[in-house]
């Protein structure tokens, strides 16, 4: 097994034979000639064809990968009538008088090298247009067609360098992934790769004896294997097999509501840690955040970060989501997530110490900073606010004080804010046993699965020596689930899960006949949950 | 001779397809239109030669207009700058 490294185009993995694509390059020669208007006439003649067929791949490329990517061809096409272009042509052919193939190669050379020579990268990938509109002016006159061969089988295409022309001219179906020598990631053929969902690699050191070989693009890490081993194809299949049923998913359930067979509709979130993060969200087609990790705002930075840029970044995440919920968890470090200017004591048990919300409730400058640029993000979206580690009806109480001070502030000053849902996460046993008190004060629940078994069953989670007896599905769990669910219905609110048992597709059926009104997973997760939930029926 | 300047909006700055239509366009007057960069000039009508301007997002052109139509062609260009570029 071989491996090389290059530049990935598009994330995905191609597993094939390589079939090394050679063009049929023209072997243009200086010929001298007798009649140079002649000359001039069967280059025309050749301009004509080139753009004939030019405007044939547009409308083949505006089916294919769509009008902004089809331009291309329409572009090749003026630049072939550009007149500089057409003058030098003519010029050489006169001044010359040799044939119009030699007089397109060079002029052809001659622009590309202006194009390669400027700074910016866009301007630069032009030059390998312009080598491809004259190659095709050449063809012509030489009566071949320029068309990429015919593959017989889906084949991985390995090539020093592709046209768009002859990208968009291989037969999809057995276009695999490409893997060239030349091209930038601002070349159109790197922009149609990415059009047409096709793995691919540029700047690889290609060598012409992988003809036939087998192969692995694998677009993620931008490397190829050439002839992999048997254990590495495995995985690899396994891989790709996993990425075509996440697309099959999407297809077939983006955009459907998240209901039971019986018409129990679910909210179905999704946790994000950083504002990237929105943006696959909505690809997976989640209805809202249900948890929003506030403290990578605070674990990136070298100090406090100020309540500006607290608010313009809760407004960002609001307003991408465009109405939909965004509940967003006050600041939870401590324990395992530590951040150096809150110069905090070393503690013998940090799991059980000085974290969350026990550090905002006595530092309640943080706290309130926090909550202020809250609230002026609420008036741009739906934002909830919840918060963690909560053990005691006073805590909460405190908390909504602290929240009718910041509104009233806010107000005095002028200052909008929306409705927001008030909402604690139960992530201690003591909040399980008094979520019946709980519930008659907060908007909703939302269950730390992880933090409770951790509290629940006593088990450090950092410590791996205790994985074995870590069972995350301990009836002691479930049980609690149960009762936090009850409690919080017979009040009428809400309760979700937002710990990793959301994501847990076994327990998908065991939470939804327990009453569980919402569900926040990783991104990744939405869909499968979904597709589940689909076919689950409550009952009663 | 009628002129006008414009920053260029577009991402990318002046790409090869409005670089391509502003060329027709352009072809539709009598009057010699240019396009001025980075101190360096280019006709309008020349598509390789404007791209090889090698004009940004950000980057003032002038563009100038002189013959019997200048006054068309001027506002022509204009407001092709303004929705293209």
């Amino acid at each position: 097994m071989e491996q090389y490294e290059g530049k990935s185009i598009y994330n995905g993995i191609a597993i094939g034979k390589i079939w090394f694509y050679e063009k049929s390059e023209q072997q243009v020669k200086r010929v001298k000639i007798d009649n140079a208007d002649e000359e001039i006439k069967r280059y025309e003649k050749a301009k004509e064809i080139a753009i004939a067929q030019l405007n044939q791949l547009y409308d083949k490329a505006v089916t294919d990968v769509g009008e902004a990517n089809a331009m291309i061809f329409e572009v090749h096409a003026m630049m072939l009538e550009d007149a500089d272009y057409n003058d030098s042509v003519y010029n050489i052919i006169q001044t010359e008088n040799v044939n119009a193939e030699y007089a397109v190669a060079t002029t052809g050379d001659n622009f590309s090298v202006m194009f390669a020579e400027m700074e910016d990268e866009y301007f630069k990938a032009r030059s390998a247009d312009v080598k491809d509109i004259s190659e095709r002016v050449i063809a012509a006159l030489a009566g071949v067609d320029t068309d990429a061969g015919d593959m017989d089988e889906p084949v991985i295409v390995v090539a020093e360098d592709l046209a768009p022309s002859e990208t968009v001219q291989m037969d999809k179906t057995k276009l695999l992934g490409f893997v060239t020598r030349l091209g930038s990631s601002n070349s159109h053929t790197a922009i149609l790769a990415r059009t047409m969902n096709i793995p691919a690699l540029i700047g690889v050191d290609i060598d012409s004896s992988w003809n036939n070989k087998m192969a692995i693009i694998d677009g993620r890490k931008g490397l190829l294997y050439v002839e992999p081993d048997e254990v590495t194809l495995a995985a690899y299949k396994a891989e790709q097999k996993k990425d075509e049923e996440a697309r099959e998913l999407l297809k077939n359930l983006k955009g459907l509501p998240d209901e039971t067979l019986d018409g129990k509709h679910i909210k179905l979130y999704a946790n994000i840690g950083s504002v990237a993060d929105v943006a696959n969200v909505l690809a997976n087609d989640a209805a809202g955040i249900g948890l929003f990790r506030s403290e990578f705002l605070y674990l990136e930075k070298t100090d406090y970060p100020t309540e500006e840029e607290q608010f313009a970044i809760y407004k960002t995440v609001a307003q991408n989501m465009a109405g939909r919920k965004v509940v967003i968890r006050t600041l939870d470090i401590g324990a395992d997530k530590q951040v150096d200017y809150f110069n905090m004591d070393k503690e013998e048990n940090p799991a059980m110490g000085y974290r969350a919300i026990r550090i905002c409730l006595d530092r309640i400058d943080i706290f309130k900073t926090q909550l202020r640029a809250l609230y002026r993000a609420s008036a741009f979206g739906n934002i909830a606010i919840m918060f963690p580690m909560i053990i005691s009806l006073s805590e909460v109480k405190r908390i909504k004080e602290i929240c009718e001070d910041i509104k009233a502030e806010l107000k005095e000053n002028g200052i909008e804010y929306g409705e927001v849902e008030l909402g604690v996460m139960i992530e201690t046993p003591a909040a399980v046993m008094i979520s019946d008190e709980l519930a008659k004060e907060v908007d909703f629940f939302s269950i730390g699965t992880n933090d409770l078994t951790q509290y629940t069953l006593a088990i450090d989670r950092q410590n791996s020596k205790l994985d074995s007896i870590y069972d995350s599905h301990h009836p002691a769990v479930l049980k609690m689930i149960k009762m936090v669910a009850d409690n919080g219905h017979a009040e009428g609110i809400w309760v979700g899960i937002c710990g990793e048992l959301a994501s847990d597709t076994t327990l998908t059926e065991t939470f939804i006949k327990m009453g569980i009104d919402e569900l926040s997973v990783s991104p990744g997760y939405v869909l499968p949950i979904r597709k589940i939930i689909r076919q689950t029926r409550r009952g009663k | 001779m009628k002129e006008f300047s414009y920053i260029i909006k577009d991402e990318i700055g002046i790409h090869a397809r409005p670089a391509g239509l502003l060329a027709k366009e352009a072809k539709a007057f009598a009057s010699k239109i240019t396009i001025e960069a980075n101190g360096k000039s280019a006709d309008v009508t020349r598509l390789m030669a404007v791209m090889g301007l090698g004009v940004k997002t950000g980057a003032e052109v002038v563009i100038k207009a002189e013959g019997d139509d200048e006054d068309v062609a001027i506002a022509k260009m204009q407001e092709f700058m303004s929705a293209n570029l």
